[in-house]
């Protein structure tokens, strides 16, 4: 595009870029140019619906976005560090394989849609199929911790990872509206703190008690979580979780089977 | 190889990838304050590339306040023959208090626009006593429409208005001169069409007297409800599935009476595995599953979201599943409801709250000095 060099400000290793009124493939086109070098930060500002934020970048790099990043943030991110000052669109972290995304605010629907590795931390609630299809292949877990409560079809067919549901701003007694949670999942775990319903749950997922190495597990992840955001790790694992699994590898292995 | 005629014009990459889905926006001052559609303009227009140019449009609501009592009926023309027979037809059917073109001005990627008039009518004497005025004026927009293959009424409501068209919204926007219109409740929607082509009729809004609808999303139950409709005297001629959704919208609040409310239950039903749950022999599981039987030809099956919009109200509901976006925020007396959170936030950087409802919540916005309401007013910002 031309101009670019007008929306860049930059000092020594940060580089700050005013996205307003950026036109999405022109906003990464610049990023793809900067992100080479000695560049270590990013600083975007005004950002306001640009689309796949943070794709396509391949290196290890901090971008903090200031504003409301479009769809699709992160999408097959494969190394950047992410921080939302504000909130996140529909499918942040789409088929994301490394790196991480921080927001904080909320985040909309397919929230780590198909994502096979890194680390996304939502703040507060997240939409619809959130955590639809992630998956995992040896050394390659995906995180995906989420502060408030979900909406329906939570890890819809989920085929790996670790999703997290804190619950956090739930009121004393107040459980979880999400329904269909794990529909069709076969793979993965998830914790849920605070009350789920059984009839909340899809049919292909079964509730069960944590044992030791889960509380091990959780404890990386919420005490993770509470350091970006300045939470009591604690006090948050001293609650409730429940442990959601798949009840089959195959749910649907006999369904065209005549 | 990429078609010459069918080549994006407005695309500088060389590339034919599609990433649309449509968009809407709409808001509502419900203190009753009007404003320009320059706002929202800029907030759908933030949302381009949802759309892809097959189709723009806007209501407003509150913009004819010199011809209030008047249904303001805005039709479009191929040609001026046709304009000469509807308004043949509009003298022996109404009386006409005034009439115009409306205006337009030369706007980017407008190309072959029709022509559209606009008429500010009241009803004759010649009226049949057993009708409604506005019974009255539904059978006539559907004579009409039914009638001129060449003409379209796409408004017919009083004190509000369609502009709609094949363009960007914002193009649409621009060639309408809505910065020069005020209103108190705007609704957008930029049109990726997926079933039908894009023609002018085809635009969002659709609309029969003040009731606008514009949506996201693909009616599966086209079919089904289409065929009910039929049977109360509403014909579909837009060849797009939404207009359904208008009627359906005036045949249950004004014919039948229903809240929106209960309509949205309607619309969107909650599934039988929910309603299984509720006690036996309450009145919420009675009413939801009477709702499911009486009015089952107007479940709107697959996904959608929708912005339904009246005088003094504006509605956002989704499919109950959510299977297309909604986002809802608000700030003082205005409420914004959008496909996309940047889209609000764009010309309303301090927005107080911002959420998204459940599939099949409807989210109500109401004008709070609707004189009908007065004696029930209604919660702000009512999430059923």
């Amino acid at each position: 595009m031309d101009n670019a060099t007008d929306l860049i400000n930059r000092s020594g290793s940060t580089v700050e870029i005013d996205a307003t009124g950026v036109y999405y493939r022109d906003l990464n086109t610049v990023l793809r140019n900067v992100c080479s070098g000695d560049v270590e930060r990013i600083e975007l500002r005004n950002v306001c619906g640009q689309r796949y934020i943070g794709t396509d970048l391949g290196r290890q790099v901090n971008i903090d976005i200031h504003g409301t990043p479009g769809n699709d943030l992160g999408a097959f991110m494969d190394g950047p560090r992410i921080t939302v000052r504000g909130n996140a669109q529909d499918g942040c972290g789409n088929t994301m394989n490394e790196g991480q995304i921080v927001v904080h605010g909320h985040a909309g629907d397919i929230t780590g849609f198909a994502m096979r590795g890194g680390k996304i931390f939502i703040r507060d609630n997240v939409g619809y199929r959130v955590g639809i299809h992630m998956k995992q292949y040896l050394s390659k877990v995906p995180w995906l911790v989420i502060g408030g409560t979900a909406q329906d079809f939570l890890g819809e067919y989920m085929a790996g990872g670790l999703l997290v549901v804190l619950g956090l701003n739930l009121k004393e007694g107040e459980s979880h509206k999400a329904n269909f949670i794990g529909t069709g999942m076969h793979a993965g775990v998830m914790y849920i703190r605070g009350s789920v319903a059984k009839e909340q749950l899809g049919k292909e997922v079964g509730a069960v008690e944590l044992e030791e190495q889960d509380r091990r597990i959780l404890g990386d992840l919420v005490g993770e979580f509470a350091s970006h955001f300045g939470y009591d790790a604690g006090h948050i694992l001293a609650g409730k979780f429940t442990k959601l699994v798949p009840l089959s590898l195959r749910p649907y292995g006999r369904l065209y089977a005549y | 190889m990429q078609s010459k005629t069918m080549a994006n014009p407005y695309n500088p990459y060389g590339d034919d990838k599609v990433i649309a889905a449509c968009s809407i926006f709409g808001m509502m001052d419900t203190s009753g304050r009007r404003f320009s559609g320059a706002d929202v303009t800029r907030a759908i227009a933030n949302m381009h590339d949802r759309g892809n140019g097959l189709g723009g449009g806007f209501g407003v609501y509150g913009i004819y306040p010199e011809h209030a009592d008047k249904y303001a009926l805005h039709i479009m023309f191929e040609d001026s023959l046709t304009r000469r027979d509807v308004e043949a037809f509009l003298r022996d059917s109404f009386h006409i208090a005034y009439a115009e073109e409306v205006p337009t001005r030369p706007a980017r990627g407008i190309v072959n626009p029709p022509v559209v008039w606009r008429y500010f009518v009241s009803l004759n004497d010649r009226r049949p006593g057993d009708l409604t005025e506005d019974d009255l004026v539904v059978q006539k927009i559907m004579q009409i429409n039914t009638t001129f293959s060449a003409a379209c009424v796409f408004s017919s409501g009083k004190n509000m208005g369609v502009f709609k068209g094949v363009g960007y919204p914002e193009d649409i926007s621009a060639f309408f001169r809505l910065d020069e219109y005020e209103g108190y409740l705007w609704t957008a929607h930029g049109r990726f069409p997926t079933n039908t082509k894009g023609w002018w009729g085809g635009a969002h809004p659709f609309s029969i007297l003040d009731w606008t609808v514009v949506h996201n999303g693909e009616i599966s139950s086209y079919g089904i409800n289409r065929r009910y409709l039929e049977m109360f005297g509403y014909h579909c001629t837009m060849h797009t599935d939404t207009e359904v959704v208008a009627y359906a919208v005036d045949l249950l609040l004004r014919r039948h009476n229903l809240p929106m409310e209960i309509a949205a239950k309607v619309f969107a039903p909650p599934l039988w595995s929910r309603i299984d749950r509720l006690e036996e022999g309450s009145a919420e599981r009675a009413l939801l599953t009477t709702l499911r039987q009486v009015y089952s030809s107007l479940l709107l099956n697959g996904p959608f979201t929708v912005i339904i919009a009246h005088e003094g109200e504006m509605i956002g509901l989704t499919d109950r599943i959510r299977l297309r976006p909604l986002i809802a925020g608000t700030k003082g007396d205005v409420l914004y409801l959008s496909s996309e959170e940047a889209a609000i936030r764009l010309i309303c950087p301090d927005l107080e709250q911002a959420w998204s409802p459940m599939g099949g919540e409807p989210i109500v916005g109401r004008l709070k000095t609707d004189k009908q309401r007065k004696t029930a007013p209604a919660k702000e910002w009512a999430v059923v």
